[in-house]
Order: C-alpha cells, then structure tokens, then sequence
C-alpha cells in the first residue's frame, strides 16, 4: 500500500538522540551536502518537527505537490491528515507532506500519471561512497601523472622560458634541451624540424608529475619552409600508433604505466608579436596539427605590444583562425558545472590566444618586493601580474584546471578519431550488429521465423525433387511402354506372318500339292516321307 | 691662410685636393674665393636634395612606423593586414613613395622604398631577387640617361643611397640563414644598414648579447656594411667609421605617437606607454634611435649619397660597360670602341651632382 520504506532499525537513526557513531562526524558534512540537494519538501519537513530516518523515497513529478499527493493511496492520506501535528510514526510515514497544505482527496480521484520520474534518494544517514573522490585522489596520487607538451614556434620566441616559467625550474637542467645549438648556415647544413624531448618528475605537495617537454627546433627558420609541419605532425601521429599498438597487444600491463601515455597532450603555438596579423607559416601548420592536438595559440614576447595593440592584434588572430576555420582548444561547458567554472571558462576563451612573457629571473622592485620578471630601462615587467601579461591565465588554465580536461580530450576525442581513421582506412568496417539489442523475445521470435523459413524451403525443395523424380519415372515408363508396344507389334506381326504361313501351308496340305520344297522339309517340318 | 668653414663634420672617404702634385701659394691680400662655399650652399639650397632610402624586412617588424618616427611625419601606413579575407601578397613587391620635407632652409625630396611582401611566405626562396633587381634597375636607367647624347641638365636620382634591413628580435640567437642570404646580396648593390627591430622585446644583456653574436656572423660571412673603409680616410674618419661600426646594428624603437612626459608634462615624447613603464624613443638608455639618426640625418646623409655614387654606381657602370664592350666585341670588332665614350673625371664632387 505505501511506498516501500526500509525497517529503520537497519540504519543509525539521527531521529531524536545522537549515536555515538564515530563515523557520524565524517558524515554529517556529507550528509548535509546530499541533504542540501533535496526538494523543497524535505526541508519543510525538517520545519514540520517530523523526521525521517533511514532512505526515504520521493518520487518527483514535474508537476505539484498536488498531483504528486494523488499517488497516496487514501488509506495513508487519512492517516497522515490525523497526524498533521502530531509527529508521525517513522514507520508509517514514507512520503512527507507539507504542513501548509491540507489535501482531501477522495478514492474518486483518477491519479495522474506522473509526467517525468526521477527516483533521488536522500541520504540523512551515513552511507560512506562521497569519499570515492578522496581514494581516487589517494590512488592516482600514489600513481602520479603524466603530462606531455609539446611547443612550436620559431626560435627566439621564448618556448624554452616560458616553459621553465610554467612549472618554474628550469628543465635545461635536468637534461639537455638543445635551444641554442647553432648549427650554423651553408647548403650542407641540413634544413630539417628537429623533435627533441625532455622528461622531468616534478612534484608538489606530495603530487609528483612526469612532465614531458617536446621541443620542434628548427622550425620555420630557414628560407625555405615548405613542410615544416609535417615531422611534427608524424611526430604525433606516431606517438598515437604507439599507443594504439600497446592498447592492441596480447598483454595489456604496459598500459598502466605512465610511460607508456606518449600521446601529446596540449600544443602551445607560439605566434611572433607583429601587432599584424597571422603569417601563412602559422596558418599552415595550425590547419594542419588542429585535428590531432589541444592547440592552444600563444603570442610570445607579449612586451612589446602595448594595451591597444594586443587588444588589436587579438582580435585580428582571432579572426584569422575563424576565417580559416582552424579549430584551438576550447574548454567544454558541462550542464552541471557551477558558476564560477563557468565564469572561468568564458574568461580564457576572452582572453585567447594568451600573450604571455616568460622570465625566471627574480627582479627586486623598487618597493622591496621580489618578483619573477625581465628589467628594462624604463621598468619592470611582472610576469605573475594579470595586469601586465597573461601568463597567470595560462598558467591556471594548463596546469591547474585543466590538465585533466586535455588528457581527458587527447585520449578520448583525438586519439579515438585517429583510430577510427586509422582502422577504416585498412579496410575493417563497422560492425552494427554487434550494437543490436538482444532480448530473449526478439531473439525467439527470430529463431522461430528462421526456423520456419528453413522447413519451408526444405519442403519446397523436396518438393521439387519429388515433381523431378515422378517426372523421371513416368518418361521411364513411358519409354518402356512405347518399347512394349513396339515389341507387341514386331510380335504379332510376326505371329501374323507365320498364322499366314501355317495356313498356307495348311491350304496346301489339304489340297494334297506333292510339291513339297526340299528345303522346307529340311527345315524340320514334318514330312510324310515321301 | 685661409680657412674653409666646413659644411658639416667631415664624412668619411671624401677625397682631398692637397694629394695632387702642386705647391702650395701663400696669397698676398684679399682674393675672395673663400666664399665659394657659401655660393655651393646657396645653390645647393635652391635645388634641394634627393635622398633615397629603403625599408627591407618581414612584416610586422615595424619597418613603416620606423620611418615615420625618424622623420618625424606620417609618411608610410603602418597598420598591415586588416582583414582575414585580405590576399596576403605572394611575392616581394617595390613600392616607392616621395615626400618633400623642409627643415630650416634645407629642402629634401625624400623618396622611401617599402617592400611588403618580402619573406613573408613559407617558402621564402628568392624574395630577395625583386629587390636586388630594383636598386640595379636604378643604377641602369642613370646610366642610360647619362649615356644618352642629350642629356638633361639634372638627371633625377632615383639610385638608392641607403638601405635599412631589419632584423628581428630572437633572443640569443644570431642572424639567421635568410638574413645572411640576403645581407650578402644587398651589399654588394646597396650602402646596407642592419637595425634591430623592437628591441623593447630584449633586455640590454640581451641586446649586448644579440649585438655580439651579429656582429661575429657579420664576420664569419663576410659581409661588408656601410661605412665602408677607404685607402684614403683620415684618422678622425677612421675613428667615426669604428665608432659606427661598434653600434652596428643598431637597437631601435619606432613610435610615432607622441604624449607627454609623464614626469615633465609639459614636455612632449615619442614613446610607448605600457603598463609597466614608459619607453622614450629619444632616450639613449632606452634605445639607440638617437645614435642612428645621427649616424643617418646629422653625420652621414651626404656621404650615403656621395658612396653610392661612387662606389656602388660606379662599380655597376664599369661592369656593364666592359660587358657590353665584350658582347660588342664578339660581334663585331670595329664598332666596340665607340661604345666606351671618353669620359672626363665624373668626379663632380662639389659643382652638381
């Protein structure tokens, strides 16, 4: 008759008395944010002094409290009318009413259909899995991370800086970046797109990272610089065969390792701070590599451009990527994000493509504060202040926000694109039927249908052999008939002929002709010996 | 003895009479020659002066608001590519504007030689051939004009004098290979003047270190930039020429705005506002616009037109008239002879130019 509601002694009651429960107190904060979420009737039942304990069920309607009070049966709504003040019994009680309103529903009343049903339930007692996050964070934590970059841009435009300002050590350090190799000029130097790599385990408050720097020296300096995208964009593709291929191997285990994660995460395109436009080299290359990375286009040296002047050169960038519909990373806008991702998400794209500057050298100000910047004559540029460059934005948006979010689009969107790709283009299609539904019913109903086609067409075919065989044997017959007739006829043609022949003879015996042929006798006909 | 009130500092590589074979006179009394210079001056002023300069680099280096910023007037768009539907241009192209500026009593037809498009594709393989055939282009129809049998009075210049080619900013790096490629091309035709561009991009370690590393490539290529040392220079010369050559190239900001001081406002500057400071163009420790001015407008303007004359174009005349009197000569032996006119020394150094 009610809606079923579990004994409340299987759960803690938090009705009337607190339970010495060590675990309530972790709970309490968890329970209050689940309880936050619940309807409007909960918390009126909170102020009705009645309280449920254990997992209350609510069906919830689009419609109001009135239609949903019609799905009571009317036993329960008499009762619940006697009990309007009085605290009712846990027990009995399982759908809350609010105090303000007194429903008379008679058993007349057709209930209404519920037009959408969303089964939520509350939680008021300790149940224990929000702190899945927390062993997700304490297991990936123990694990690590893995996160590999890659910047492009022509040399002297600051990569190297910017990304030792990113993650503030300086990655030169750790190995050998090779940015400043002059390999000097002349036609036997060798004009190629270098890839280089450097990895460095990075760590902070107990999060330790395997940062992976990719580095494309080589690129677009030299006076010819047709396919200079290309070794980068094999560089990628191959890191995503690599890939592919650990995922199709017998043994999997590789894959939990982090090293084995080489697809590139985020691109950072360094544009050169004209004040113009974008060049052809950047439209090329940026076309190109849009659909196998995060691109996230950058202007360096963002200080030589003054207020206005970014502003205009912004925009004129951006246009010119729209115009050539070259897609950059874009952060996703989820339906149940809060309002402050929200209003961060807008602020990066607002500010796209970042102009950043890039230093590791500490200044001190006039005023006594240290900061991270580059001196000039005429002053100082901050590169942590908003105000004077965006590398804050930057910063927040690629290591501290949405590191996860990159990862999360490379390996799901990117990758899995190339795959797809990958495979039709070596000939393996679409197997739909492996996304048919399969219930029992169909698949009856399927395999009676079959079974039937399949005895009909054995029937019919039988049938066939059989017209084919009737058919065989009435010709046989036929034939054979045709030869006994025949034969018939030979006979009594024959018979005829010797009737006619005895009767000759017989004519002559009577008639008593001594002419007898010698040869007849000796034929055997009896002869009166003569 | 008379003294000669010089016209301005004495440039380099200008040559002086005293060298020839002739004693020298002492004079009596009053002759009156001493103001032939102030009758030069005067007729130099009534014709004006004609200088041509070139602007060489990619787009975006600030080549435009440079110039505007040396001569202290609008004089080339600066703005670029507006639009993402504008075609970017495909090859280098030569575009010539002339203005007359008037400073004090002196005329001067300035003609400026842009050249967008210049390695602004991907494949940048022979941008640099429009150009170097521009400025031979030049020397040619000079030529042609001075061989013709009538000539005009004053044969209009249009030869360029000076060549500015802009470098871009990479930080610790040299000069890269199409700078070489194309430094190399442009000085054999042309007085070539490398500049820095937006140094406001580099911090002056960064620049010192920039500048070195230049100035070794200059060396290990074997590029010869103006000014050039000549046989006969004296030490005043020499100590110019080294003292140029130890700027070379040249830090610049170009700003073409002016606001005021912010510390004197009563006090107008061409600079550029930032948040976090405020460049002075004018300013030696902010950049060396003021040097190169001086190197180019105060010091050298004459002698940038003097050198070409007589060592670029002359280098050009001799080639072309020796090649023509060789394909002539393969042709027809007597008429070789006549193409060579006997030319009397086109040293007009002093009397018209």
């Amino acid at each position: 008759m009610s809606a079923t509601v579990p004994h409340p002694s299987l759960f803690p009651s938090t009705s009337g008395g607190q339970t010495a429960d060590p675990l309530q107190s972790l709970g309490e904060p968890i329970g209050a944010t689940i309880t936050a979420t619940a309807t409007r009737m909960s918390s009126e039942r909170g102020s009705d002094g009645t309280e449920e304990s254990g997992v209350m069920v609510q069906r919830e309607h689009v419609e109001e409290d009135e239609a949903y009070m019609s799905l009571q049966s009317p036993h329960e709504v008499r009762e619940l009318q006697t009990q309007a003040s009085a605290p009712t019994s846990p027990v009995e009680s399982s759908t809350p009413i609010p105090s303000s309103t007194v429903v008379d529903l008679t058993p007349a009343e057709a209930p209404k259909p519920p037009v959408k049903e969303i089964i939520r339930k509350t939680i008021t007692g300790y149940v224990g899995f929000a702190n899945l996050p927390n062993q997700w964070h304490r297991k990936a934590t123990a694990k690590g991370f893995a996160f590999n970059l890659m910047v492009c841009g022509e040399s002297g435009l600051g990569k190297t800086t910017l990304v030792n300002t990113l993650f503030a050590k300086s990655l030169e350090d750790q190995g050998v970046l090779p940015s400043k190799v002059d390999k000097g000029i002349g036609p036997e130097v060798p004009k190629t797109v270098e890839i280089t790599n450097i990895t460095a385990n990075i760590e902070e408050s107990g999060v330790r990272c395997r940062l992976t720097v990719v580095d494309t020296p080589g690129f677009g300096d030299y006076i010819n610089n047709d396919l200079a995208w290309r070794p980068i964009l094999d560089n990628v593709e191959k890191r995503f065969n690599d890939y592919l291929d650990a995922e199709n191997a017998p043994t999997r285990t590789q894959l939990r390792n982090l090293e084995t994660d080489k697809r590139i995460h985020a691109l950072l395109y360094f544009i050169q701070p004209t004040g113009h436009s974008l060049k052809p080299i950047d439209i090329e290359v940026m076309k190109r590599l849009c659909d196998r990375v995060n691109l996230i286009p950058v202007i360096a040296k963002a200080d030589t451009l003054t207020d206005d002047e970014v502003n205009t050169f912004k925009a004129r960038v951006r246009a010119d990527i729209e115009h050539h519909g070259i897609k950059t990373y874009k952060p996703e806008e989820n339906d149940y994000d809060d309002e402050d991702t929200i209003m961060e998400n807008r602020e990066f794209m607002a500010k796209m493509p970042f102009a950043v500057v890039g230093s590791l050298t500490q200044i001190e100000l006039p005023g006594g504060r240290r900061v991270r910047g580059r001196k000039y004559p005429w002053g100082v540029i901050e590169v942590d202040n908003e105000d004077h460059c965006d590398f804050v934005k930057l910063r927040e948006m690629l290591v501290r926000t949405h590191m996860e979010e990159l990862k999360d689009r490379t390996a799901q969107t990117l990758y899995e694109s190339y795959r797809t790709e990958k495979l039709m283009a070596m000939g393996i299609s679409q197997d739909a039927s492996v996304f048919k539904e399969i219930s029992p019913q169909a698949k009856l109903e399927e395999e009676r249908q079959l079974h039937e086609a399949k005895l009909a067409k054995m029937e019919n075919e039988m049938k066939l052999v059989f017209a084919q065989k009737v058919a065989e044997k009435e010709q046989k017959l036929r034939q054979s008939e045709e030869e006994l007739y025949a034969r018939h006829r030979e006979m009594k043609e024959q018979l005829e002929k010797q009737k006619q022949e005895i009767e000759q003879k017989k004519i002559r015996i009577e008639a008593g002709t001594p002419t007898m042929e010698v040869k007849t006798g000796k034929r055997g006909k009896f002869s009166l010996g003569r | 003895m008379a003294s000669v009130a010089p016209l301005s500092p004495r440039p380099a590589g200008s040559f002086s009479i005293e060298n020839e074979q002739a004693p020298s006179v002492p004079l009596g009394g009053y002759v009156g020659f001493q103001t032939i210079t102030d009758q030069i001056q005067k007729r130099m002023l009534q014709r004006g002066f004609e200088f041509n300069i070139m602007v060489v680099g990619q787009s975006g280096l600030g080549k435009s608001t440079f110039i505007n910023t040396l001569f202290n007037a609008s004089l080339l768009s600066s703005t670029g590519r507006t639009l993402p539907t504008t075609p970017i241009p495909q090859t280098t192209s030569i575009s010539t504007t002339t203005h007359t500026l008037t400073e004090g009593p002196v005329r001067l037809h300035l003609s400026i030689t842009d050249t967008p498009g210049f390695a602004d594709t991907i494949n940048n393989d022979r941008c640099w051939d429009p150009i170097v055939k521009y400025i031979k282009d030049q020397h040619s129809a000079f030529l042609r004009k001075e061989l013709t049998a009538q000539r005009e009075s004053r044969i209009r210049d249009t030869r360029i004098h000076c060549c500015l080619y802009f470098v871009k900013p990479r930080g610790g790096r040299g000069l890269s290979e199409l700078d070489v490629m194309v430094l190399k091309k442009l000085a054999d035709v042309v007085n070539v003047v490398p500049v820095i561009a937006k140094s406001d991009s580099l911090t002056l370690e960064e620049r010192a270190e920039v500048k070195e590393l230049i100035r070794s490539d200059f060396q290990k290529y074997g590029i010869n930039l103006y000014p050039y040392s000549a046989p006969f220079m004296t030490d005043d010369d020499s100590a110019i020429n080294h003292q140029i050559h130890s700027l070379i190239p040249f830090c610049v900001i170009g700003a073409s705005s002016s606001f005021p001081h912010p510390s004197h406002p009563q006090k107008l500057i061409r600079g550029r506002r930032t948040r976090w400071g405020v460049i002075d163009v004018e300013d030696e420790r902010h950049c060396e616009f003021v040097y190169l001015r001086n190197f180019l407008m105060v010091t050298h303007l004459y002698d940038l037109i003097d050198t070409t004359r007589e060592v670029h174009y002359e280098g050009f005349r001799a080639k072309q008239l020796l090649a023509l009197k060789e394909s002539s000569a393969g042709g027809n032996a007597g008429q070789g002879q006549q193409q060579q006119p006997g030319r009397p020394s086109s040293r007009q150094a002093l009397g018209g130019y």
